[in-house]
């Protein structure tokens, strides 16, 4: 192979004397290459993209394409600012759904580690994990599916009743009910994936730790506040701040698949106002300077947060 | 502590003698807790498991028992398979069928050709441009460029309405190629140097040593790929103009979710009277389960490590 010449000062890496960036680059030619193909997709995929944001400064029309199209200023930010009522509706909806989400959905797979990890039985641990983990591994069609086939007005539950002389309920398609049936659908889908992370955390505890505390006499409740939580709270911090970096991101293809039954005023989202507004609609300037907005205000909150964790001693996701 | 001094250290022996395994030094729970822990469990699993149990019921019960019962049914009093040779007969469900299941083994490979090569590169400390390469992709996890950059960029590739739409933009995952860059480093250094001594150059070191080591991360972010790919609903939606190429997950949308009636002309079938509608929807989603069932009794042994990798050196 041609890169056998450069086995000697890779061996010798203490002492070699720097090499000129074009003697690495020679040096390190293969491994340019080989990355290469990866690194043209994330440049394509998700840098150049970032380019395409200026149709929020622009009046973009398809037919004249990004270039030529006229600039506009900051008339696409108007809504945002002169406060557009949809759009007002829209930001209040993904607020509640996200407000909704970090109290039910992200304390459950806490819960649920937690209840695992006090199993003696290795074996029944382990199948519970693996039942519990597969719905994460369903596409949000199937788990709309299975959802309207269990709790729709046709559905397992709906048809129960009825047959036992109750009246059928109405939960799928309610537009009153929407937001605890996405909160719903989701703990369904990820609450036994989410465990992975907390029981990996448990399992790190020093055991030694609870036979101090078993020793002076601690009961299990107390042993669960002063041993195991603490010894978990990094990681409890960590998807917390992973979890307020997404706080306007909430459930898009569900949101999309689900739409239709409820309407708009119960279900759009800042994500679904952008794909209906923009390219169903056509409202191309306008929608690309909301998801411009959102995506910088969710790139602060992510530091913002992490900053919050170095504030409270926590490791974070990154040190500075 | 408060005078409870009946807090005695009741950990103190297993009761029955038999030396029970591992306990985390916790005191044995009581009967009243273990057994509130089991029935909540079991609910739990019942809750994931029925659906799929009465879903893979529907699609095998015959007319009579679907039009009895009005819907689902719990469990097929005369089991057929009717659904399934009705929608395998080669309509609209197999078409899409076909085209979801190149998608993912070609999007799959690709993908896991780019990872592992990207990730390599990545791996060795102090090669060129490594650390600004690396950076480049950290930045990609805190950001996405936005539904209508991406829509752009496709259309700008003219990309639209080509299946490729569906596997260029997702080729390589920033998340991934950190999991696996991960992998790699923990490798022993000292076998890479043997290899190099040894007189194998990159390809061969990659080829020979690294992947045969990591076939572990290999298989759970081949299986992330693999699931995204097969799951892929919303691109399909955006970038796919022409129904004929839709994919399994646009075709399970229209006719299961939107409840649109699959007639004999979607499913070309020679008979005269096709299944219940019931039983067909339930088949198009039992089909569309198959192939996560399939690998996933082969992986979930590795989820652990691969997920727990990409956390802690994420």
């Amino acid at each position: 192979m041609s890169s056998t010449s450069t086995a000697p000062d890779r061996l010798t890496a203490p002492t070699r004397k720097r090499l000129s960036w074009i003697g690495r680059a020679k040096r390190d030619r293969w491994l340019l290459l080989f990355g290469a193909p990866g690194m043209l997709a994330i440049l394509l995929f998700s840098y150049i993209p970032l380019l395409g944001n200026v149709i929020a400064f622009k009046n973009y029309q398809p037919f004249l394409g990004i270039r030529d199209s006229p600039w506009s200023g900051l008339d696409n930010f108007d809504i945002i600012l002169g406060g557009d009522p949809a759009f007002l509706n829209a930001l209040e909806n993904t607020l509640i759904i996200t407000a909704l989400q970090v109290i039910f959905v992200f304390p459950a797979p806490i819960c649920l580690a937690l209840m695992l990890n006090s199993l003696l039985s290795e074996r029944l641990k382990r199948l519970v994990q693996n039942i519990l983990y597969l719905p994460h591994f369903m596409s949000w069609v199937i788990v709309v599916a299975i959802f309207q086939q269990m709790l729709g007005n046709a559905g397992l539950l709906s048809n129960w009743l009825r047959q036992h002389g109750h009246s059928g309920i109405h939960l799928i398609g309610n537009s009153g009910l929407f937001k605890e049936l996405l909160t719903s659908q989701v703990i369904w889908k990820d609450t036994g994936w989410g465990t992975i992370l907390f029981l990996a955390a448990l399992s790190h505890i020093d055991i030694q730790l609870y036979e101090a505390s078993g020793v002076d006499g601690a009961s299990r409740w107390r042993q669960l506040w002063h041993v195991t939580l603490p010894g978990i709270r990094s990681v409890i911090v960590l998807i917390l701040i992973l979890r307020l970096g997404d706080i306007l991101t909430v459930g898009f293809e569900q949101i999309v698949l689900q739409q239709q039954a409820v309407g708009t005023n119960a279900s759009e989202v800042l994500d679904t106002y952008v794909y209906n507004n923009g390219i169903l609609a056509g409202n191309w300037g306008v929608s690309a300077a909301v998801g411009l907005v959102k995506g910088l205000l969710g790139v602060a909150l992510v530091l913002a947060a992490n900053k919050l964790a170095h504030v409270f001693g926590e490791r974070g996701i990154y040190q500075s | 502590m408060s005078a409870s001094t009946s807090a005695v250290p009741r950990w103190a022996g297993p009761r029955g003698g038999a030396p029970r395994r591992k306990q985390n030094g916790l005191p044995a729970p009581t009967l009243i807790s273990r057994a509130a822990k089991g029935v909540l469990l079991a609910v739990c699993c019942l809750i994931v498991l029925g659906p799929f149990v009465a879903v893979i019921s529907t699609s095998l019960a015959d007319t009579a028992q679907v039009s009895r019962s009005g819907g689902l049914v719990l469990w097929p009093s005369h089991p057929t398979l009717d659904a399934y040779r009705a929608i395998l007969a080669g309509g609209v469900v197999t078409r899409s069928l076909v085209i979801s299941i190149s998608i993912t083994v070609v999007g799959t490979a690709l993908s896991l050709t780019c990872t592992a090569l990207l990730a390599y590169s990545l791996s060795r400390p102090g090669s060129f441009a490594g650390k600004p390469m690396l950076l480049a992709v950290l930045f990609t996890l805190l950001f996405t460029p936005g539904i209508i950059p991406s829509y752009l960029m496709v259309k700008e590739l003219h990309l639209l309405n080509s299946y490729w739409s569906l596997i260029l933009p997702v080729l390589v995952s920033g998340f991934n190629v950190i999991v696996m860059r991960a992998f790699f480093m923990e490798l022993p250094r000292e076998l890479l140097d043997a290899a190099r001594i040894d007189g194998a150059g990159e390809l061969a070191t990659l080829c020979r040593v690294v992947l045969p080591l990591s076939k572990a991360v290999l298989a759970v972010v081949g299986l992330f790929y693999a699931v995204g790919y097969w799951n892929s609903f919303f691109h399909a939606l955006l970038y796919l103009n022409d129904n004929s190429k839709w994919p399994l997950q646009l075709v399970l949308r229209t006719y299961v979710v939107n409840n649109s009636t699959l007639g004999v002309d979607q499913l070309s079938l020679s008979s005269t009277t096709p299944p219940p509608q019931q039983s067909l929807q339930m088949a198009i989603l039992v089909i569309s389960l198959v192939p996560i069932a399939l690998v996933y009794p082969f992986l979930q042994r590795h989820f652990t490590k691969g997920v727990m990798i990409g956390a802690v050196k994420g």
